[in-house]
């Protein structure tokens, strides 16, 4: 895949940073949206805020923007204040779920519409707009549509437009608000792997805000997990993946399944089965998490938690099988394929998670 | 996906359904009933709207009163157009008026939240419940040389009671609840993000005003205007009292109308009433046209 070699080659490159948020905080009347957050992205990076709703990575977003002005904290962008900035001169696209495009203009005048604002002494002449326009049209793949109007597009052609618009300011950062929130499964994952095209084409810094941890994990640089409006963790797709920093983080990434266990003396014990805790682990009584996919199952005799199968269902070339563990039913996941045969409800077996994470009980 | 796998059963010519046959000229839609409906539409245009103008072309054009040349000679005597002219000349300035007047005022309303906003609200639609002669009473009161607000601007040299300007200050008083009226929900229902959207391409207030919200308005406030248009001509009980009602000058054509009834010229009357309604119908289609054109912008 170009865009996936295009993305190790970017992450690769060091360079400096360009957005510095520090302590930001909100409140709207005594809800609070923002509580002292902070992050940095660096230049050209892909950074995704992932959270559930009422998390404030929408309100962070739009504090970026200036639509929204925080009680405190500061945000710099190329070492600039950009608080004192009002929004139409911070130079930001931005792109809104619900496309936000303007009704009675034709695409073409929607994608211009920012340019043709200028003041006079900077606004392009109307050919060189028009040429801007056209390049912008055939980046987001609608060259011939320029005439007609937002009403007769798709929701997904819609979301395109509101992209080309946005970048036709050239912006110093592009915002996008959850920009594939409205459109089906199918779309999404198709403009999802274009977006990151254009991004590493137009090379701007991109906060992009989603409740799609797919979307965030598969798209983003790095990703920052909120949720009260607090920044939980951020890191790589990887390293957030791979070590969630708290159990919120680990459920919110991805299917989890949960047990209650004790670490003591560098080993760990969830019901009848021990094995070496990771280092720096908590002492005493734990959780622990893996993910459903990530267990070796063994015959009764062998290494792992005693669990009974209640029931085996094929979904495409996953299978999901129902256990009951310790009188908790936990929903596991196997690749079709690669099952053992015979697993099937009413068989006693033993269930060893590979990779446990072991979090202090809250 | 198994739909492919199955065999298709052949199909014959003959076997395909006959599709239920439909006028081209009405749109399919999901809600029956399109005949019972049209129908109604059009009994209650006739008897309500229709029969009565009628009625009134016939009444005009009776022959053996005054025939169409006695029409024409009827409409073009000074008294009688000058009249007409008053009538559409100041309904047409006042109704404009209107437009920013009703415009800042629903923005006011819908936009911003204040103490006393819901009475402010109420206040609007008070010119529709007054009776018109007492709207009328109360804004010669005000206005009348003597007045509060009329001795104000005799103070700079205007007559405004008996004079056009009363004609013309009365016609705005019962004009602006239509437009106000008219823009309220579209302005509560604008998309704030896409005002949002043009402040972030680096739009100015006014370039947001001019280039997003009035046009996404510009139907509305059309229909609001043509409305307050058309109250405005048809006005008779506001204008009369403040109006002086001198012919030639301060006379209005509804007000012409009763003055030739009352002198038992019926078809002159009638005539007079004819051209209100063909200037007025023909306006109002103009109007109703560039509101459509606007309203279809952007629409599929």
């Amino acid at each position: 895949m170009p865009v996936n070699s295009l993305r190790t080659a970017d992450r690769e490159t060091p360079s400096r940073l360009s957005l510095e948020i520090s302590g930001v905080s909100k409140t709207f009347g005594r809800f609070p949206a923002l509580k002292n957050v902070s992050l940095q992205a660096k230049d050209k990076e892909f950074l995704a805020l992932l959270g559930p709703s009422g998390s404030g990575k929408t309100t962070l977003l739009r504090v970026l923007a200036g639509l929204e002005e925080p009680d405190s904290g500061e945000v710099r962008f190329d070492g600039e204040d950009f608080l004192s900035l009002p929004v139409r001169r911070r130079k930001v696209g931005m792109v809104f779920q619900h496309y936000a495009l303007f009704r009675h203009m034709t695409v073409a005048q929607n994608i211009a519409f920012g340019l043709s604002v200028r003041k006079r002494t900077e606004r392009p002449a109307r050919s060189e707009i028009g040429d801007r326009v056209q390049t912008l049209l055939s980046l987001v793949q609608l060259e011939d549509l320029g005439k007609r109007f937002p009403s007769q597009l798709s929701g997904g052609q819609r979301q395109r437009v509101a992209l080309a618009r946005a970048l036709a300011i050239e912006p110093r950062m592009l915002l996008l608000d959850e920009p594939f929130g409205a459109l089906d499964a199918q779309v999404r994952r198709e403009l999802r792997r274009w977006l990151r095209e254009v991004h590493d084409r137009a090379g701007v810094t991109t906060v992009f805000v989603t409740h799609d941890q797919e979307e965030a994990l598969d798209l983003a640089d790095r990703v920052g997990i909120m949720r009260d409006g607090e920044l939980k963790q951020l890191g790589t797709p990887n390293e957030v993946y791979e070590n969630p920093a708290d159990p919120f983080v680990y459920d919110f990434l991805g299917a989890a399944c949960r047990m209650p266990g004790v670490v003591a003396g560098g080993r760990l014990t969830v019901a009848d089965w021990e094995t070496v805790a990771e280092k720096g682990a908590p002492q005493g009584p734990v959780e622990v998490y893996f993910r459903p996919d990530e267990v070796a199952l063994a015959p009764p005799g062998g290494a792992g938690l005693a669990a009974e199968v209640k029931a085996v269902a094929a979904r495409g070339p996953d299978v999901r099988i129902e256990c009951l563990v310790e009188g908790q039913v936990l929903e596991l996941e196997a690749h079709g394929p690669t099952l053992p045969a015979g697993v099937a409800p009413g068989l006693a077996l033993r269930i060893k998670p590979l990779r446990p994470k072991i979090y202090t009980i809250a | 996906m198994t739909d492919q796998a199955l065999p298709r059963p052949v199909q014959s010519g003959a076997a395909v359904p006959r599709r239920p046959r439909r006028s081209p000229w009405v749109e399919h839609s999901i809600l029956p009933g399109f005949g019972l409906a049209m129908g109604f539409t059009l009994f209650y245009l006739g008897a309500i709207v229709i029969l009565p103008l009628t009625a009134l072309t016939a009444l005009a054009l009776r022959p053996w009163e005054l025939g169409l040349s006695g029409v024409i000679h009827a409409l073009t005597a000074p008294r009688v157009a000058a009249a007409l002219k008053l009538s559409f000349g100041l309904s047409a300035v006042a109704a404009l008026l209107n437009a920013p007047l009703g415009l800042l005022l629903a923005w006011t309303l819908s936009r911003y939240q204040f103490p006393g906003r819901r009475i402010l609200d109420a206040l609007v639609d008070l010119p529709f419940a007054l009776p018109t002669a007492v709207a009328g009473i109360a804004l010669t009161a005000i206005y009348a040389p003597n007045g509060p607000l009329g001795s104000l601007f005799a103070r700079v040299g205007i007559k405004s009671a008996y004079s056009p300007v009363g004609i013309f200050i009365a016609l705005v008083f019962i004009g602006l609840p239509f437009v106000v009226r008219s823009l309220q929900p579209v302005l509560q229902d604008l998309d704030r993000e896409v005002e949002e959207a043009a402040q972030t391409l680096g739009a100015n207030a006014v370039q947001r005003a001019v280039h997003v919200i009035l046009p996404a308005l510009a139907p509305s406030l059309i229909s609001g205007v043509s409305l307050a248009f058309a109250r405005a001509v048809g006005e008779y009980g506001s204008v009369v009292f403040i109006a002086g009602n001198l012919p030639m000058k301060t006379e209005i054509a509804p007000l012409l109308i009763v003055i030739k009834l009352e002198q038992y010229d019926y078809a002159g009357a009638a005539a007079v009433g004819l051209a209100m309604v063909a200037i007025s119908f023909g306006a109002l289609m103009a109007i109703n046209t560039v509101q459509l054109l606007l309203a279809q912008r952007g629409k599929a």
